[in-house]
């Protein structure tokens, strides 16, 4: 039986081109550093929601009605009449959910141990990219259910391009297609949610790996292993603190998928609204442009960079600087290659300073969170009385936002003016399990 | 949320701190309704008897009413226990077929024009309030001279909807506060003024077991739930460990 496997294989190795050779130089011979720590799953992780959103998001896309008159009922329709309709759609919404938690570890690991500095500056920029497609493809997706929050949510998200001076109103209509969100709305959403930014995403899935694998993985100490010394178990000429991704990585990977899936799990049979984080109450009430929610607020991925929008006074008669602070929130994340000029990558050899801002850094990410959310207008009143709301969440919000940009300045000048001091870096990978 | 065992809850709140979320801080998310300390509700879609009563609950007293258009009869009575006879005997009222929603004789035109509002679906009730919030509302009528309806309600004040469930509970009446620096007048506590054919504790019962029901109408797929989920991460949890196995064997000669 085993020959006839062997057989097939080697009858369509030598008829496909390059199969062989793709699957060596990104598998069994692609040499990862051996020190990987429990920050390196999560690149893979987001790779298997990517596939879990896809493979789910086709089943529910059979049995879901894109038009404001079906969409509600479909979803109960998916809910109740679909076998495992209800497995499929909380595999989906918690998916999303995950993958924005997996991709910000993803993202903070990498800031942790510099894996945005040279070479692997194209690593990061397309890292990026899938960052700010997922951000799109979230929001479409959230918008589909058709329920008063998704309506309400796209309202308020759309309108933040209607600040643009001259353009803003009619480039709001143009993404609408109508004057509120409506049926012409939700089709766009549909296609681009299911088709247009699943083929991006894809694409730059693609090639974030293949760019990564040109010039080989970082690692916790931020040592190059392909200038290290050579030669290793399998192959003389490469690096010698190198083991091949397959099978080792794989293997351990799969342990990483496990603790995944147990944890997803968890949420999808027990808890899958998440208290209303994941899936929201109001969105159980259908799209209502009559009934304005008492709070309108994005999913929990956004609240950080929602509440950027929210902290930054319109001034000049313009309300646009907050709309312009929250993409700048993420464009300032592309440059961070550039910004940041140390030359120690790893946060175990650098200095002190770096320590601390990236502490802030984190901190000021969570608070804009807490604002965003709604968090800090329930916390506030509840732990200081009767004090003056508007005035203690503005202060503490424009705060967060001050230390969020902050850290990019800070970082700027600490490196710049060669203000760190680091510690000395070793030449080899230094620990591994 | 679904209720969850106290050991469960604190797994999840571990889970939700390890990935620096915070659970269970969401605000409120009552629509219109005041701004009332909500009671607990107790409600358990796995207690099968006290869907069962809340079921009946709501086929003698709300449905006149109130449509579940989301809701089958024939599902219903498979999840419930319940055999079609049983079904299409004591509770369907409506008419339907047995593989039908079900959905009120209520007109909606002209339920708008006698209450001023149709009175809503509730097949998502429990989902967009809380069932804290459906018990509460259910315990919180009274009457109210000054309503065009007779009653008022202290969750979601002037409702439009006159208490069907009076004979059960009896009447409350409220015992209002005069308004003092800052606050409006308003109602200081509800009293039991006209008993009805229940005690306060079978009332109350009584509610729990209807708020039972329409969480279970919230989301059906809630039992399912439950009966797989623990199978499911038994087996991941196998999975795991014969995971963690293999990856020992193959890092054996890793240095």
């Amino acid at each position: 039986m085993a020959n006839v496997f062997s057989n097939i294989g080697d009858w369509v190795n030598e008829r496909a081109p390059g199969m062989m050779p793709m699957y060596r130089a990104h598998m069994t011979e692609y040499y990862a550093p051996k020190n990987f720590n429990l920050w390196y799953y999560f690149g893979s992780l987001a790779l298997l929601v990517l596939v879990n959103q896809i493979v789910t998001g086709i089943f529910l896309t059979m049995n879901y009605t894109p038009s404001a008159a079906g969409a509600f009922d479909s979803v109960q329709y998916i809910m109740r009449d679909v076998e495992w309709g209800w497995l499929i759609r909380y595999m989906h919404s918690t998916g999303a959910s995950l993958f924005f938690v997996v991709v910000f570890l993803h993202m903070f690991r990498g800031l942790m141990y510099g894996s945005y500095k040279k070479p692997r500056e194209l690593v990061w920029l397309l890292g990026m990219m899938i960052f700010l497609v997922l951000m799109a493809e979230a929001f479409m997706g959230y918008v589909l259910p058709w329920g008063n929050m998704s309506f309400w949510g796209a309202k308020v998200i759309i309108s933040l391009f209607g600040t643009l001076p001259y353009i803003g109103s009619g480039l709001e209509q143009w993404i609408m297609g109508d004057f509120l969100p409506g049926d012409a709305t939700l089709n766009r959403f549909f296609a681009l949610h299911v088709i247009a930014l699943p083929l991006v995403l894809l694409l730059l899935v693609v090639l974030h790996i293949a760019a990564l694998h040109e010039v080989g993985s970082n690692n916790p100490d931020g040592v190059e292993i392909k200038k290290g010394p050579k030669g290793n178990r399998w192959d003389a000429l490469k690096p010698a603190d190198g083991i091949p991704f397959h099978p080792y990585y794989t293997v351990k990977d799969l342990v990483g998928v496990g603790f995944f899936l147990l944890i997803a799990a968890f949420i999808i049979f027990f808890a899958p609204t998440f208290g209303g984080w994941f899936l929201e109450h109001d969105n159980a009430i259908p799209a209502n442009n009559l009934l304005t929610p008492p709070e309108i607020k994005p999913v929990w991925y956004f609240t950080p960079f929602y509440a950027i929008v929210r902290m930054i006074p319109s001034f000049l008669g313009s309300a646009v600087w907050g709309v312009l602070a929250m993409f700048s929130a993420i464009a300032v994340l592309f440059a961070m290659p550039w910004l940041d000029r140390g030359k120690v990558k790893s946060i175990r050899y650098r200095g002190t300073g770096y320590k601390v801002a990236l502490t802030v850094f984190v901190l000021s990410f969570f608070g804009l969170g807490a604002v965003g959310a709604g968090v800090t207008a329930e916390v506030i009143p509840a732990w200081f009385g009767n004090v003056d709301l508007t005035f203690w969440e503005n202060l503490f919000g424009r705060l967060m936002t001050l230390l969020y940009f902050g850290f990019f300045v800070f970082l700027w000048a600490y490196t710049y003016f060669g203000w760190e001091t680091t510690k000395p870096v070793p030449d080899r990978v230094t620990t591994h399990d | 949320m679904t209720k969850l065992p106290t050991t469960m809850k604190h797994f999840l709140s571990g889970i939700a701190l390890a990935l620096g979320l915070f659970v269970g801080t969401l605000p409120a998310h009552a629509a219109e309704s005041a701004k009332v300390e909500l009671m607990k509700s107790g409600a358990d879609v796995r207690d099968q008897a006290s869907l069962q009563r809340g079921a009946r609950l709501f086929f003698n007293y709300c449905v006149g009413c109130h449509s579940l258009k989301y809701v089958r009869y024939s599902r219903m009575a498979e999840d419930l226990g319940l055999t079609e006879d049983e079904v299409m005997k004591n509770l369907n009222f409506t008419g339907a077929k047995f593989q039908e929603p079900v959905v009120s004789h209520m007109p909606a035109a002209l339920a708008g024009t006698w209450f001023g509002k149709a009175p809503p679906d509730l097949s998502l009730e429990v989902d967009a309030k809380g069932a804290d919030w459906v018990y509460t509302y259910l315990n919180t009528f009274y009457l109210d001279p000054k309503s065009p309806i007779g009653w008022n309600n202290t969750t979601l004040p002037n409702a439009a909807m006159p208490f069907p469930l009076w004979e059960l509970q009896g009447m409350q009446t409220a015992q209002m506060k005069p308004a003092k620096d800052g606050e409006a007048a308003g109602v200081e506590k509800l009293v039991l003024s006209h008993p009805g054919k229940m005690t306060p504790a079978q009332f109350q019962q009584a509610t729990r077991d209807l708020t039972s029901f329409l969480q279970y109408v919230s989301e059906p797929a809630a039992l399912q739930r439950h009966h797989y989920g623990i199978w499911v991460l038994l087996f991941l949890a196998l999975f795991t460990f014969l995971a963690a196995l293999l990856k020992k064997e193959y890092w054996k000669d890793v240095h």
